[in-house]
């Protein structure tokens, strides 16, 4: 068949195929009905059938050689075909959301344990030993803190402080943007960087373990104990967990990249994406949590310091416990 | 004798001709499969491009984020912690927003035509998007994004470490079809039989000689000598234009 008597038996159906895509593009847009359909428009039930024969038709034309222009039309008619007939999404729902926190999240963290423990003990680790060592040698601190630094965390551990943890002027609400910007960013890039083949991510894991432990070592040796504990205790096990979380996300991605079985290794990281993602969003909710908790709780004095410890403690426990049993299967 | 010599000599200069024609010749190109069995062309975005679209982005970033500040500045500690929170969804956030909710183009991408798609060619979703905007925290070591473009010159598709591990590309927006058509003339079959490519690229030429000069479309019509034979000038564009009508069916 010639391209003009090719043109000339079709061209109704493309029109009306177009002005569905139309209409339906600009609903989207607007979330409305969109403009009410003329009198031969194409019924809804008949695209999936409307679309297969302008996909024919495309291939028709590609295989008889007609003008490029045709060709190009026809491909542009079913690219949008199937980005509207594929692209159909399922509604999100807070149903799906909580569903997500109150079971996907914590099976994900169970199935993937072997890498959160590896992140925990590459974070934990570096943490507890530096606490311990600056007991018996203070001065190791200065390996890893310059005096400056020392001096300023003094001054926010200060006891005389009416808010612990920062200095006066600082209000809750500013270092609440603070402790977002600066504590999810550190989650991110301990993620992020397990592209690195994992380097990244255990670097951060290490340098903030070793890091977080130089402070709390320091503070505690120097006299600074009990401000110091109160403050943290409350916000540590969301923090702290989730810190160790990103590690996990990162070091999945590391080990497509490094195990990729039988796969190839794009095709492992892409499936390793998936799963690294999810531990991210949970992450990244607990950053949140935390962030809340150390911007509005932790830095009142009001409250006795023994009421601040059985709080973190609280805590911890629900952490624990929301990983260990949440989710599981009743009656398993 | 001579007629064989020159059928060979049109064909080869034929050849030359259909060489910048389809689109799919281009290794920029990219074909996806559909459940149809058709394959669908889709032209990938390169660095360069999506480093405009980066661009712009940044700009209206830093836009918002100066305008925010001087307003937010004069709160004291409350705008500055308001500040840093909007900081924050911008920078993280936003751009997977605009690709998952808002026809899958941050701003800037949207200005270059640019939009994000999974790799079978749908729309993007939440979970890849996050996932290429979170990755770009490692894309953009060590400097001014050096991993991303050392990946992106790494494999055919343009992918940033971001892409591959989300499985998305970048592509332009529908490629708008030129809207040139064939120029009406008496139909004519030609002196010699075409071959498919042949065919393809007489009406390439028809349907583009009104987007061209007049001089660039007689420049062209002069080489297929085996069609044309003496004619020179526009009396060879118009024989091409004839032959076109011819092989497209018109009456």
């Amino acid at each position: 068949m010639r391209q003009a008597a090719f043109i000339a038996r079709h061209a109704t159906d493309w029109e009306r195929f177009e002005a569905w895509l139309d209409r339906r593009e600009k609903r989207r847009k607007r979330d409305a009905q969109g403009a009410p359909p003329e009198r031969d428009a194409l019924p809804d039930g008949e695209v999936p059938q409307a679309y297969r024969h302008v996909c024919q038709h495309l291939a028709l034309a590609r295989d008889r050689q007609y003008s490029p222009e045709l060709v190009d039309r026809l491909n542009q008619l079913a690219l949008r075909g199937h980005h509207l007939l594929y692209g159909a999404r399922a509604r999100r729902s807070v149903a799906r959301a909580l569903e997500f926190f109150f079971v996907g999240f914590p099976r994900l963290v169970r199935a993937e344990r072997r890498l959160v423990v590896a992140a925990a003990c590459l974070f934990f680790g570096p943490l507890m030993l530096l606490i311990a060592v600056l007991q018996f040698y203070p001065d190791f601190v200065y390996y890893l803190i310059g005096p400056d630094a020392l001096a300023h965390l003094q001054e926010m551990y200060d006891p005389s402080n009416e808010r612990l943890g920062r200095r006066k002027a600082d209000a809750n609400v500013m270092m609440f943007g603070f402790y977002i910007w600066n504590n999810v960013k550190i989650g991110f890039q301990t993620f992020a960087t397990g592209l690195s083949f994992g380097l990244g991510t255990v670097f951060f894991l290490i340098f903030n373990g070793v890091y977080i432990g130089a402070v709390a070592g320091h503070l505690t040796q120097a006299g600074f104990a009990t401000p110091f504990w109160s403050f943290v205790s409350g916000h540590s096990a969301f923090e702290l967990t989730a810190i160790a979380i990103s590690g996990a996300a990162g070091l999945r991605l590391a080990s497509a990249l490094i195990a990729p079985g039988l796969a190839s290794r794009k095709a492992a990281l892409v499936a390793a994406g998936r799963p690294a993602v999810r531990l991210i969003y949970g992450a990244a909710t607990m950053f949140l949590a935390a962030a809340f908790v150390e911007a509005f709780w932790s830095p009142l004095t009001f409250f006795a310091p023994f009421t601040k410890y059985l709080v973190g403690a609280v805590l911890w426990g629900l952490v624990i416990g929301y990983f260990l049993f949440m989710g599981r299967p009743r009656g398993a | 004798m001579w007629r064989r010599s020159a059928q060979a000599r049109q064909s080869s200069v034929l050849r030359v001709l259909v060489g910048f024609v389809p689109l799919l010749m281009l290794d920029t190109a990219r074909r996806i499969a559909t459940p149809e069995g058709i394959e669908l062309a889709l032209r990938l975005a390169g660095p360069v491009p999506r480093a405009c679209a980066w661009l712009v982005d940044l700009l209206i970033r830093f836009a918002i984020l100066g305008a925010l500040g001087l307003f937010l500045g004069a709160l004291g500690g409350f705008g500055r912690g308001a500040f840093l929170l909007i900081w924050f969804f911008l920078e993280w956030l936003f751009p997977a927003w605009c690709e998952a909710e808002w026809g899958g183009a941050t701003p800037g991408k949207r200005a270059f035509g640019l939009v994000v798609l999974h790799d079978d060619g749908t729309p993007v979703r939440w979970p890849a998007a996050l996932a290429r905007n979170l990755l770009r925290a490692f894309d953009f070591l060590p400097f001014g994004y050096g991993f991303g473009l050392a990946a992106m010159l790494m494999n055919r598709d343009f992918k940033r470490l971001g892409d591959l591990a989300a499985g998305t590309i970048v592509a332009y927006r529908d490629p708008k079809p030129s809207g040139f058509q064939i120029p009406q003339a008496p139909p004519l079959a030609p002196l010699v039989p075409l071959t498919l490519t042949e065919q393809r690229a007489i009406l390439d030429f028809a349907e583009r000689a009104p987007g061209l000069t007049e001089e660039r479309a007689e420049e062209l019509a002069a080489i297929p000598r085996g069609l044309v034979g003496n004619l020179d000038g526009r009396a060879a564009t118009q024989r091409l234009i004839r032959i076109a009508n011819y092989l497209v069916g018109r009456k």
